[in-house]
């Protein structure tokens, strides 16, 4: 198979980010509390990417965040897609009161932008992992659930579906072996999607300081700790700030692909 | 005579990007050789993918997509076309050579009215005043037989009929009195008995107007009808070119003698013997309308014999197998399957009554799962009715594909990897994998080609021969309903308007929609058109 | 009646509907979550005595309908009730930061709409081509950037690279317009960077759709020049998508705006909202937070209503 450069970087560099996430503790080269440096110190070859506003080693630092933002991120997203799917084919095969019950949930939930909706919940719940990743997951869900409707809706009148009804197929076979294997592809690159909004949102949140609470930090709260340096020319709140970005359009490479890969299919080999 | 249009040896390539894969060259156009006199109507036949339409376009040198005209000449009025730029080209396109498209529908745009899109290119290219544009868009209106003339232009495209809007692409086109017009399958989408009407229009408009006109087509039968001169094109190349008389009545090509020879199958009609299904009765209507698509539905067919059921869109024709199949269960009446009652409800039958009616669609390409490769299409059904597995799987699979006339090596393979008719052919066997007393066919001839077509009907005679299965053939095609029918049903609005054996149905007196449906079916003879026509004229005079 | 006029009349009555449940939800399914208000509010040390007089003085001794539906009286008639952690006037707080928020998604929309519409064009026109690659690649990037990281990255450029603006962005009543605009510079910068992404990508999407249809092709066969085409043909059908595509990316903007008021401090309702939020002021939040709803519904209807009016079947029926 050829993979296209724009997705094999892509690939190396999520493999990269996931596994110094994994590795964290092997890696690092510093603890990741421990003040071993002045404050906002340079890059150096003793501090790859300098030291932060109270002399933490921030390559260090960024790794065990990463591992925090990557870990929050990828349940998170798990969680909606789980639900999101699992609604969402309900729905379109079943249809009925079910699909119009489920959609106008969502039609309520999507009412609102999510951010607004997780402020509101984030003001009365404890802010903890548990309730962050519960939060994040159940409104990134109503998402997933538009879309694995909408495609597998679309499957579900196909004529190939009609005819497994017609044989007397029943609801297991239909799912799995004739609406899913086509439906496969969308979903993944959708994954990806959901993976990459639930990096941002929870970057956005522990920015906004409504997200990872201390001891533990991620990226986007490692933001919050330095942004007053830029002020003074201390790129130390960049650096996390560019991880999330670089995380974020490499899994957005890959997604694209499958993407792309899922329309060259439906356009049929040779024929 | 001069000619109008010559074109030299043309050779028109293509790059296919498909997404994911490296780019493929395609020779769509390969050396044909034609020409057109002022006047004179050309005839371009062919499967699809034989270039008829391309070349179409390339008399305006236009190029769909990545097409590219690469050798060759295209002379319009003794000029070379293909060496213009394209500021020439826009001069030359619309001024002397317009276009009309297949589907009309798609080709105005939905946010004008008709008036301002007929008008644009005389204003365009200051042929005449806005006055005179309108004059003339309103008496070409009223020639072609259109609806209150005058104020047919102030309509959007939305709010006329299909039949119409092909009309209106046709006024169009003549506007701005052009010297060459191409028609590419102009009535391909339409049914049969408007086809006639848009036919005649088209005809006569071009004969009253003295313009030349390339007909593209994939009936022969139709473009006998128009065309001075035809050229049968196959996979982009010239295979015969001649008057349209020796084409017809004379041809020389093998090709050719198998397009004009299309769906002659001999077939002796059957009779008699005690129906395996028989609706009776029945009505039917969708959830959320209170109006019946089908009203006091009857009809039977015998074992190891064929129904017909024929109408145009909308005649209810489908639904009536979405009945049968209990997909939409029917609201009152009642079905017989082999001296038992089957349930209105799909839902509510047994394993065995499913077993025994089987389907096949119009669309191969949608009724085969993407995913599943040819063997495990045609497994499932022995698999899941009774019980194969392994080698006895495999070895029916076999048996099935030889029946078919596909031989080995084809189990391995996905849908995508098959042509339309190998992609048919594999339902087929998917349908037979049941041991069927019954096959549904919807239109399962209608998407495909018409030698290709004719393959497939042999065959389904053939297998009716050898298993004895009965089939309920819904069509809106009565030359095939001529082929292979025992028994005919027409309908008509949700009503059967005519039934019996095919000797009887096919026979006068006729009713008038029966006449009318039958008499408007493009015969493979020059002057069918003319004769019909005239024939209609006596009948409404006589009346 | 039209029944263009019909199906507006319904799309706003659903809008209102949809409003009226949003708010249900936001004052009733907040309640509903597991935990205590007032203990949220007062925290872990709080005395039983302290809870007491706090649910007293939240009136969370009646019944939730009764509580929403008093909260709702006083809401139709601008009475938002005192936030807890200063009792100061709610309306009152929100009506001088609503001005500032709206000021600024209106210099943001000011610039980013004819940007997007202008490069959607383009790269429209050149679609495959290097200019819509080179479009549609830095518009990748920026959709993959939470909006306070394109913000800092900005700051950094701006002051500190190219030292050309200040970091902090106040506004004060009494100042001038210029002074105004001069102070809101960056943000601005960079909401227009955040909402332009997405507004050109959907602009770029729905022009190329449209260019993709038949009656395209009729056009160019009736000799008219690429730009004949555009104009004549293909804008009378790509403008209602592209009118809905702005109004949805401006409904964007009310999320952008929330974290970028924030990162400049600037003293807005978004600022308001999130300073709320850790305070766990519910009744600020629950306000704020239906101001922000209704805004984002509302225009998410306009774009509806765009849709249907500009549709020639619905405006010339049969």
């Amino acid at each position: 198979m050829r993979i296209p450069l724009s997705a094999l970087i892509g690939l190396v560099m999520t493999g990269l980010f996931v596994l110094s996430a994994l590795f964290a503790p092997w890696i690092a080269p510093y603890p990741i509390d421990a003040a071993v440096g002045q404050v906002w110190e340079g890059p150096s070859a003793q501090y790859w990417l300098g030291t932060d506003t109270i002399g933490r080693d921030i390559l260090s630092r960024l790794i065990y965040g990463g591992s925090v933002t990557i870990f929050v991120a990828l349940v998170s997203s798990l969680l909606s897609f789980g639900m999101g799917a699992f609604f969402g084919f309900l729905a379109a095969t079943r249809g009925g009161w079910i699909d119009t019950g489920l959609s106008r949930i969502v039609d309520l939930m999507m009412a609102v932008p999510s951010l607004i909706v997780a402020l509101v919940v984030l003001s009365v719940l404890p802010l903890n992992l548990t309730v962050l990743i519960l939060v994040m997951g159940v409104l990134d869900s109503t998402r997933v659930f538009r879309l694995s409707r909408a495609v597998a809706a679309d499957i579900a009148v196909m004529d190939y579906v009609e005819a497994a009804k017609l044989r007397g197929e029943g609801q297991g076979w239909i799912i799995f072996r004739e609406i899913l294997p086509n439906a496969m592809s969308p979903l993944v690159a959708e994954f990806g999607m959901r993976f990459i909004f639930a990096v941002l949102f929870i970057s956005t949140l522990s920015f906004l300081g409504l997200g990872i609470q201390p001891p533990l930090s991620d990226w986007g709260g490692m933001v919050r700790e330095n942004k007053d340096g830029l002020v003074y020319g201390k790129a130390a709140a960049l650096m996390p700030a560019l991880a999330i970005a670089v995380l974020a359009i490499s899994v957005n490479l890959v997604a694209d692909w499958i993407l792309q890969r899922t329309s060259s299919l439906k356009g049929g080999r040779g024929g | 005579m001069a000619d109008l249009l010559t074109i030299k040896n043309l050779r028109i390539e293509a790059t296919a990007y498909p997404p994911g894969e490296a780019p493929r060259h395609l020779v769509l156009v390969d050396d044909v050789s034609v020409s057109v006199q002022k006047g004179r109507v050309l005839g371009l036949i062919g499967e699809s993918g034989a270039g008829k339409s391309t070349i179409g376009l390339a008399a305006m040198s236009y190029g769909r997509g990545g097409v590219r005209l690469t050798g060759g000449q295209v002379l319009l009025n003794g000029r070379d076309i293909r060496a213009e730029g394209a500021a020439g080209l826009r001069a030359l396109r619309g001024r002397e050579v317009t276009y009309v498209a297949q589907s009309a529908a798609a080709a105005f745009n939905p946010a004008k009215r008709l008036m301002a899109q007929v008008i644009e290119t005389s204003l365009l290219h200051k042929l005449m005043t806005k006055q005179q544009a309108e004059a003339r868009a309103v008496e070409l209106f009223r020639k072609l037989g259109l609806p209150e003339p005058e104020t047919f232009g102030r309509r959007y495209p939305h709010q006329v009929s299909g039949g119409q809007l092909q009309r209106a692409m046709t006024a169009m086109a003549l506007c701005p009195k052009p010297d060459l017009v191409i028609f590419d399958e102009p009535t391909t989408a339409l049914d049969v008995t408007t086809q006639i009407d848009v036919l005649a229009a088209i005809k006569e408009a071009i004969r009253d107007t003295g313009v030349a006109a390339i007909y593209i087509t994939h009936d022969l039968a139709v473009v006998a009808q128009v065309a001075d001169d035809i050229l049968v094109l196959r996979h982009g190349k010239a295979v015969e070119y001649g008057a349209t008389d020796q084409i017809i009545s004379a041809p020389k090509q093998d090709y050719t003698q198998a397009l004009v020879s299309v769906r002659r199958i001999d077939h002796a009609e059957k009779t008699g013997d005690a129906p395996i299904l028989r609706a009776q009765d029945i009505a039917a209507r969708y959830h959320g309308t209170n109006f019946d698509v089908l009203q006091d539905v009857t009809v039977d067919v015998a074992a190891g014999q064929t129904l017909a059921i024929v109408g145009e869109s909308g005649s209810g024709k489908s639904t009536l197998a979405r009945v049968i199949t209990g997909l939409l269960p029917a609201r009152a009446g009642k079905i017989t399957f082999d001296g038992r009652t089957l349930s209105p409800e799909l839902a509510s039958r047994s394993k065995d009554d499913l077993r025994q009616v089987q389907m096949i669609y119009q669309m191969a390409d949608t009724a085969m799962n993407p995913r599943q490769t040819v063997g495990t299409i045609i497994g499932r059904p022995l698999e899941f009715y009774f019980g194969l597995k392994g080698e006895a799987k495999r070895a029916r699979v076999q048996e099935l594909l030889d029946q078919i006339e596909m031989g080995a090596g084809f189990e391995n393979r996905y849908p995508a990897e098959l042509s339309g008719g190998q992609k048919q052919r594999v339902c087929i066997a998917r349908a037979l994998a049941a041991k069927p007393k019954l096959i549904l066919c919807d239109e399962v001839t209608s998407a495909l080609d018409p030698l290709v077509a004719d393959g497939i009907l042999k065959l389904l005679l053939n297998l009716q021969a050898q298993e004895g299965v009965a089939y309920v053939f819904i069509t809106h095609d009565l030359a095939t309903v001529k082929a292979i029918a025992d028994k005919i049903a027409v309908m008509y609005r949700g009503k059967v308007v005519r039934y019996g054996q095919k000797s009887d149905v096919l026979a006068p007196p006729f009713d008038d929609y029966t006449d009318l449906l039958l008499s408007s079916v493009p015969e493979m003879k020059t002057g069918w058109l003319e004769a019909v026509l005239k024939t209609r004229r006596m009948e409404s005079a006589g009346n | 009646m039209h029944p263009l006029i019909k199906l507006v009349a319904q799309r706003i009555a659903l809008g209102l509907i949809l409003l009226l449940a949003v708010s249900v939800v936001i004052f009733l399914g907040v309640e509903m979550l597991p935990g205590d208000t007032a203990q949220a509010i007062l925290g872990q040390s709080a005395t039983a005595e302290s809870l007491a007089n706090l649910r007293e003085s939240l009136g969370l001794n009646q019944s939730a309908t009764t509580r929403y539906f008093n909260w709702l009286g006083h809401a139709l008639q601008g009475d938002l009730g005192k936030a807890l952690t200063n009792q100061q006037d709610i309306a009152h707080a929100i009506g001088q930061r609503l001005g500032n928020t709206l000021f600024l998604a209106a210099c943001a929309g000011i610039i980013a709409v004819p940007m997007a519409i202008t490069l959607g064009l383009i790269a429209a026109r050149y679609n495959g081509r290097w200019p819509d690659k080179a479009i549609s690649g830095v518009t990748l990037a920026m959709i993959s950037l939470p909006e306070f990281v394109a913000a800092y990255f900005v700051i950094f450029l701006l002051t500190q690279v190219i030292p050309i603006l200040q970091p902090v962005s106040m506004v004060f009543p009494g100042m001038g317009l210029f002074e105004k605009l001069h102070a809101v510079a960056l943000p601005v910068i960079v909401l227009v960077m955040v909402v332009l992404a997405h507004m050109m990508r959907m602009t770029r999407a729905a022009i190329l759709n449209v260019m993709q249809s038949a009656y395209i092709e009729t056009a160019e066969l009736k000799g008219l020049s690429p730009m004949q085409v555009i104009w004549r043909h293909a804008m009378p059908n790509a403008v209602a998508p592209i009118i809905s595509v702005v109004v949805i990316n401006l409904a964007y903007l009310v999320v952008g705006v929330v974290v970028v008021e924030v990162v400049f401090s600037y003293n807005a309702l978004g600022q308001y909202l999130v300073d709320h939020v850790a305070k766990r002021d519910l009744p600020v939040v629950q306000a704020v937070g239906i101001i922000f709803a209704a805004v984002y519904i509302g225009l998410n209807i306009l774009a509806d209503l765009i849709g249907i009016i500009a549709n020639p079947r619905l405006r010339h029926p049969k």
